[in-house]
């Protein structure tokens, strides 16, 4: 867990450490009836009535005793399924900087229609996510929206140069989760092991997005036979696993906890593998496409299939899921990456690389659990109460009486299909479309507050 | 437990991604790749060129095939050679040719390729002839392109450059006949080849006897063999009984990528000399899509020696630009 940094004297965020909430304005009571609640921390998986008060849930099975004075409203939930919402530890809400790609309040929206409770926002903002002005600005933006909560992660340099470090210290007291040099690179290793060293001081998460510049320059496609066939520049798996090898030694000597970001290889999954047996203190993430996904799908060269790290080999991907499975690759991402219409028109290699995925990382991950690729326990385990814990939110990512009600009610027999329609996110692109789902959200809680509600909602 | 209701749900297939060269009737409309072709419609593509061969030799080299047609060669980035024979093929077909050239810095982002794509499409152009640095860019074009306009891919980054590879079969075909008996080398640059990508596809739909490619590792991508290759790094070896070298060109940009240590060493080591072309057939014959750089990988005495075919190539070009030109043409007429 996170230790709180000494305070300063500043105005902690309130996001992280709520200060309770207002009933009937910012939170209501609820009963929710009948739904299989589902609960990865206390291995809770059983029909029964959820209560919440004050944004945060009070009961399970019976009604605490203060609740039959409060005005509730009742849900009736009978063969849906009631979750912790999700905790996606790495989606770019575009804002502020890219607004004419998405806002806060478009993403956070498509956010909590698909089921996600909590946003971990990475700092490659504009301005870069490396003060507390930026963070507070984001918080606000999020609050003003009204749906998802929205927390930062800040940033590891000044600016995301490499150069200097960033206070990380005050950012973790304002609000920041975790910092990051996103997909930027610290070139200079000594500053790396220092950034380590300084974030371990205050037992701060340290999140790394593994890609060496060189080896990746100008790629954008996995170097294999299908990059080879269509001419793509190719990045190869030693992109991955070059700079991974180099941090695992560096945090060997530091301590710090260090969160690898988005696994693309079978030989990135093996270093962790090793690294978490000689007791390192290392967590890694996949994104949910590729768990899906797979070189070939670059096949058709279209631009909604480019993202970094690339897809690579159907050989990776199910060392990735074998990963998730076990849990050496400890939760899933979004890897959320909205565009506005014209950056995927055009071709493959010009493309800029991501996809719009907040709607489709719960249904991806729980059709992982049709394909009997892992538990549903370790499903919703690397959803919500995995990241809770990484990412220092105690009081998300498990239904337990006093957690926070964050709180997602799936439809486990919806089957959509994912088209322009059903797209609630500012970005189209996404690879998924025309693909069948079998599990939706129908309703989704933020602090005791329903914050979506499918039928009534235009 | 509602979890043992599981359907098997399957991810979609994406359309294949060559079919969009045919039309409905399933009659060439575009051409992006040789991938799709099949040994039927480049052999057709090789028959029709024949045809055309012979308008070059006439006093009046014109057939008024495409008259009233406007062929639009948009090159986004500099060739002579190949925008030259496709200028004058579209005009032996009596077409309207109309030259763009764009340098690619004006248009980096994908919108002002469209917005290009759409201001030319404005002005009832019926053929785009494309160049352009990235991979895929024919592709996405006949993907956006107004329906009744064909797509001619001249060369997209390091993926296609298929009007070469049919030249080039052309040529071989006219010289030595058959595929079956041949075997085939390309030295050089593959990695970063679409000449090379094209040719691999193109002799393989034609049955040939053996194709190899030689060259350095970092010349060569890892993945190369499932495309039908036989890999060879030393030249007297890859260059054994082999009737057709297809020298590359090398790109001088190259040298500063760490892919080769100097062009003298590169020559050294597999530069077509005249002592090297005696490793394979005394009746072999060098090809090189151009432009040559003489004394880097080829020896100017080999280039305008006996075995060079590569004039041939030139002027064979025109012809197999008419005929796809045609081709692509008569689909929707």
């Amino acid at each position: 867990m996170i230790q709180n940094p000494p305070n300063l004297g500043i105005d902690l965020d309130p996001v992280r450490h709520p200060e309770g909430c207002r009933p009937g304005i910012d939170c209501d009571a609820w009963v929710i009836h009948g739904a299989r609640v589902l609960d990865s921390s206390t291995h809770l998986d059983a029909i029964t009535d959820v209560y919440i008060a004050d944004g945060r849930i009070v009961g399970l099975g019976a009604a605490p005793a203060q609740f039959a004075r409060l005005p509730a409203e009742h849900v009736k939930a009978e063969g849906h399924w009631l979750i912790p919402g999700v905790i996606d530890t790495w989606a770019r809400l575009r804002e502020p900087g890219l607004e004419h790609k998405a806002t806060i309040a478009t993403e956070s929206l498509a956010a909590v229609a698909g089921g996600i409770t909590t946003l971990c926002m990475p700092p490659d903002t504009d301005p870069v996510l490396d003060s507390i002005a930026v963070a507070r600005f984001i918080k606000r933006r999020a609050q003003l929206a009204g749906r998802a909560r929205v927390v930062a992660i800040g940033a590891l340099t000044q600016g995301l140069k490499g150069e200097l470090l960033a206070e990380m210290a005050e950012l973790t007291e304002g609000g920041c989760v975790a910092i990051s040099n996103a997909h930027y690179p610290v070139r200079d290793l000594r500053l790396l092991r220092r950034a380590l060293e300084y974030a371990a001081t205050f037992d701060i998460l340290v999140v790394i997005q593994p890609q060496d510049p060189s080896l990746a320059k100008r790629g954008c496609a996995h170097e294999g036979t299908i990059a080879t066939r269509l001419g793509l520049p190719g990045i190869p798996v030693s992109a991955e696993t070059a700079p991974l090898a180099q941090l695992l030694a560096i945090i060997g000597e530091t301590g710090a906890r260090v969160h690898i970001n988005n696994l693309s290889s079978r030989a990135g999954v093996r270093l962790i593998e090793q690294a978490k047996a000689e007791g390192l203190p290392i967590t890694a993430s996949v994104s949910a496409h590729h768990l899906w996904l797979s070189e070939m799908d670059t096949d058709a060269l279209c631009g909604n299939a480019h993202v970094q790290p690339p897809l690579r080999s159907l050989r990776d991907r199910d060392a990735l899921r074998q990963g998730l499975a076990e849990g050496t690759i400890d939760c899933v991402i979004s890897d959320h990456q909205p565009h506005e219409m014209d950056a995927k028109l055009a071709p493959f290699p010009a493309t800029e690389p991501g996809i719009s995925g907040l709607e489709t990382l719960l249904p991806l991950v729980l059709k992982l659990v049709d394909d009997g690729v892992i538990t549903l326990a370790r499903a919703l385990d690397a959803l919500t109460f995995k990241p809770a814990q990484l990412f220092g939110l105690p009081d998300a990512g498990h239904i337990t009486p006093g957690a926070r009600a964050d709180l997602a009610l799936i439809n486990p027999d919806a089957f959509w299909t994912l088209d322009e329609t059903t797209l609630r996110s500012a970005g189209r692109d996404t690879p998924f479309f025309g693909w069948d789902f079998r599990h939706q959200t129908t309703m989704t809680w933020v602090n005791g507050k329903r914050v979506f509600h499918r039928l009534t909602e235009a | 437990m509602a979890v043992n209701f599981v359907r098997p749900i399957l991810p979609k297939l994406s359309p294949d991604p060559w079919a969009i060269q045919f039309d409905a009737a399933g009659h060439l409309k575009h051409l992006l790749t040789i991938e799709g072709l099949g040994a039927t419609w480049i052999t057709r593509i090789l028959d029709t060129a024949e045809g055309f061969m012979s308008v070059s030799d006439r006093d009046i080299k014109k057939v008024p095939l495409l008259r009233g047609r406007t062929v639009v060669n948009l090159f986004f980035e500099a060739s002579t050679r190949t925008r030259t024979t496709f200028e004058l093929a579209a005009k032996r077909l009596s077409a309207d040719v109309l030259n763009i050239n764009l340098s690619t810095s004006a248009t980096t982002k994908g919108e002002s390729l469209l917005d290009t794509l759409r201001n030319i499409e404005a002005m009832q152009a019926d053929m785009f002839v494309v160049r352009h640095e990235q991979s895929g860019a024919a592709h996405f074009i006949a993907r956006h392109v107004a329906p009744h306009v064909s797509v001619l891919n001249a060369g997209d980054g390091w993926h296609a450059h298929p009007t070469q590879a049919l030249l080039d079969a052309f040529t071989i075909r006219r010289i030595k006949g058959d595929f079956a008996p041949l075997r085939i080398a390309i030295v050089g640059d593959i990695k970063h080849s679409r000449v090379a990508r094209s040719q691999i596809h193109a002799f393989n739909s034609l049955n040939v006897g053996e194709l190899r490619v030689i060259g350095p590792r970092t010349l060569i991508p890892n993945d190369i063999e499932p495309l039908g290759v036989r890999v060879f790094h030393d030249m007297r070896e890859g260059l054994k009984d082999v009737d057709v070298i297809i020298m590359l060109r090398l790109q001088r940009e190259r040298m500063e990528g760490g892919l080769l240590p100097t062009e003298q060493e590169f020559y050294r080591l597999y530069g077509l000399t005249e002592e090297k072309l005696k490793w394979a057939k005394p009746d072999a014959i060098v090809m090189h899509p151009g432009p040559a750089n003489r004394g880097v990988e080829i020896e100017s005495r080999v280039a305008d020696g006996p075995q060079s075919v590569i004039l041939e190539q030139v002027s064979n070009g025109i012809g197999v630009r008419m005929a796809v030109m045609a081709l692509c043409m008569s689909a929707e007429s």
